[in-house]
């Protein structure tokens, strides 16, 4: 681009990325779906979390030794990410998809006309905000689950193996989900149909892949991404998963091969 | 100062724009004129960079609108009276825009009392009538104090206050030395604000030329003659050479004579008149004759007017 070069010798206000960005996270801060979205991923999360250590702990005397040895202090937040996930995809495909069903995106794209940049500024935002609250909301599944899991001596705390790791993963999980899922609303471009597609391949595949049988069948299950993805919410490798760290590597080339489609698709049509 | 060259946009098999060439010089109010479908919301995408043209080029001030730095302090742009979302207030909004150009927050306080709308800044968008959403459309065009403004359809829609507004607005950023580009379908909207006129029908440029030449060129005036004896006038107007055309059940429009000259020969065969009054040519007028094939939709009414041998050839297409 040769932008760069006029853009210095114009007025200094213009259309910079730090404009932009500035421009995005007040669109994030003051549209009240942002704040209900993470609010209700986070009750979810937070209460899932809750309820699934409350079950384990009620069930433990029907549990055989084998069931016992297979539940981690993380066990209620991984089955609670399982549910509450998607919720923050509708966060980030309603900051893209949202401006589709209103009209905003044309006088946004005529305020900012450089459209990677503009998709960048809001992936951006999307990942920053969505990996605080995450964050948040992961630790608080963890501490609110523990008390409940040590009735049955199941809980453990961020120092044991691979606990702070998986908890704080957690966090990071739900902030690529967030700009996969702006990917997708860009791809889609309406708010309905871009959740029903985050649906599908957070849950529905994940659901689908424990179907397939034989060993490609195991094999395949385990890159699916929602799969992947939750290798980094388990203290210890289980079998039949990724490893933590290569799963969630997986997961986030999955977000990357999505946002770069978004992108070619979102700078060749029209608006 | 907007270029096109050679614009063309089509979707499929079907041209909406097709080998557009016209220019919006600086400090005038143009005109964007044409029939509902016509390709003047898709021209003005193209401009603004919103749509890609499928063939040929357009400028704003010598380049293209991806590569304007602070895109909102060169053009104004209102595309669509709803353009905002519903959840955020009509503050948080133009703010949203301002801080993409690097305009301070204060200037959407600005706007917004420009535009009338200081009262209801803190309210959600969602709430707002279509003439407060046009308003509020205009505030965000107004914001980085731009040049050149573009409205496409600026009164669609709105009450007779609302589009009093509107007119009073756009003459009034004209008076400032800025430059406007307005499309409308609405004749007489167009016959007070613009100066210069592009005419668009089917996605052809028809006319790109000055308000007064388009309907000296387009339309001509005639003398509406009002008599009890047209019976008795009408063989002698004819007979002077001049057009008489028929108009309503006691009147007729005659053609090519000052109305002096009707006067005398009325008097010399002692024949009454009720009315002699030139007509200048309207814009309207000077419109239909030049658009009447390239309406898209008609309505099949009886009577189309006549159609200039080069537009029809063209139409055709």
């Amino acid at each position: 681009m040769t932008a760069a070069g006029a853009a210095g010798r114009r007025r200094p206000p213009h259309a910079s990325f730090a404009n932009v960005l500035s421009s995005e996270w007040t669109k994030i801060r003051t549209v009240p779906s942002t704040f209900w979205t993470l609010l209700a991923g986070a009750l979810i999360i937070i209460g899932f979390s809750a309820l699934w250590a409350w079950a384990f702990t009620a069930s433990f005397d029907q549990l055989d030794r084998a069931d016992r040895a297979s539940i981690s202090p993380t066990s209620p937040m991984q089955i609670a990410f399982y549910f509450g996930m998607v919720v923050f995809g509708v966060l980030g495909v309603l900051v893209i998809s949202g401006e589709y069903g209103s009209g905003m995106i044309r006088a946004s794209l005529t305020a900012m006309p450089r459209r990677a940049e503009y998709l960048a500024a809001k992936a951006v935002v999307v990942a920053g905000v969505v990996l605080v609250a995450g964050l948040v909301v992961s630790f608080a599944s963890f501490f609110v689950s523990q008390p409940i899991l040590m009735i049955n001596h199941l809980d453990g705390s961020l120092g044991d193996r691979g606990v702070l790791r998986s908890v704080f993963g957690g966090g990071l999980f739900l902030a690529l989900i967030a700009v996969m899922a702006l990917g997708i609303g860009t791809i889609v471009r309406h708010t309905a149909g871009s959740i029903v597609t985050m649906f599908v391949i957070l849950f529905v595949l994940g659901i689908v892949g424990g179907f397939l049988p034989g060993s490609w069948g195991r094999t395949l299950n385990q890159y699916l991404p929602s799969n992947a993805g939750s290798a980094i919410l388990a203290p210890v490798r289980q079998s039949g998963s990724l490893a933590p760290w290569a799963g969630l590597g997986v997961f986030a080339l999955y977000t990357a091969v999505v946002l770069l489609v978004a992108v070619v698709l979102f700078r060749s049509r029209d608006a | 100062m907007i270029l096109a060259r050679g614009l063309t946009k089509r979707y499929g098999h079907k041209t909406a724009v097709d080998r557009a060439d016209f220019s919006v010089a600086s400090g005038h109010v143009t005109g964007f004129l044409g029939p509902n479908g016509a390709g003047k919301s898709t021209t003005m995408r193209m401009i603004l960079g919103l749509d890609r043209p499928t063939a040929g080029d357009v400028t704003v001030n010598g380049k293209h609108y991806r590569d304007l730095g602070a895109p909102l302090r060169e053009v104004g742009a209102l595309l669509e009276a709803r353009a905002a979302q519903g959840g955020r207030t009509a503050r948080n909004h133009l703010r949203c825009l301002a801080r993409s150009n690097g305009i301070p927050d204060r200037r959407a306080d600005e706007v917004l009392r420009l535009v009338g709308l200081e009262a209801v800044a803190g309210q959600q968008v969602r709430n707002f009538s279509l003439g407060m959403s046009q308003r509020l459309g205009i505030a965000g065009a107004l914001l980085g104090d731009p040049p050149i403004l573009m409205f496409d359809e600026p009164v669609n829609g709105l009450d007779p206050e609302g589009i009093l507004w509107i007119r009073t607005l756009i003459r009034q950023l004209a008076a400032e030395g800025r430059t406007v580009f307005v499309s409308s379908h609405l004749m007489a909207e167009m016959a007070l604000t613009a100066d210069h006129l592009v005419v668009i029908g089917r996605g052809r440029i028809l006319a790109d030329t000055d308000m007064r030449d388009f309907i000296d060129t387009n339309a001509t005036s005639h003398v509406l003659v009002r008599s009890p004896r047209l019976t008795d006038l009408v063989p002698l107007l004819s007979a002077r050479g001049w057009r008489v055309d028929p108009e309503g059940r006691d009147a007729v429009r005659v053609h090519g004579t000052p109305p002096d000259a009707i006067g005398d020969l009325a008097a010399d065969h002692g024949i009454r008149l009720h009315e002699l009054a030139p007509v200048r040519p309207s814009l309207e007028e000077a419109f239909m004759r030049l658009t009447g094939d390239t309406v898209e939709y008609h309505a099949g009414t009886p009577g189309q007017p006549p159609i200039p041998p080069d537009v029809a050839a063209g139409g055709a297409a």
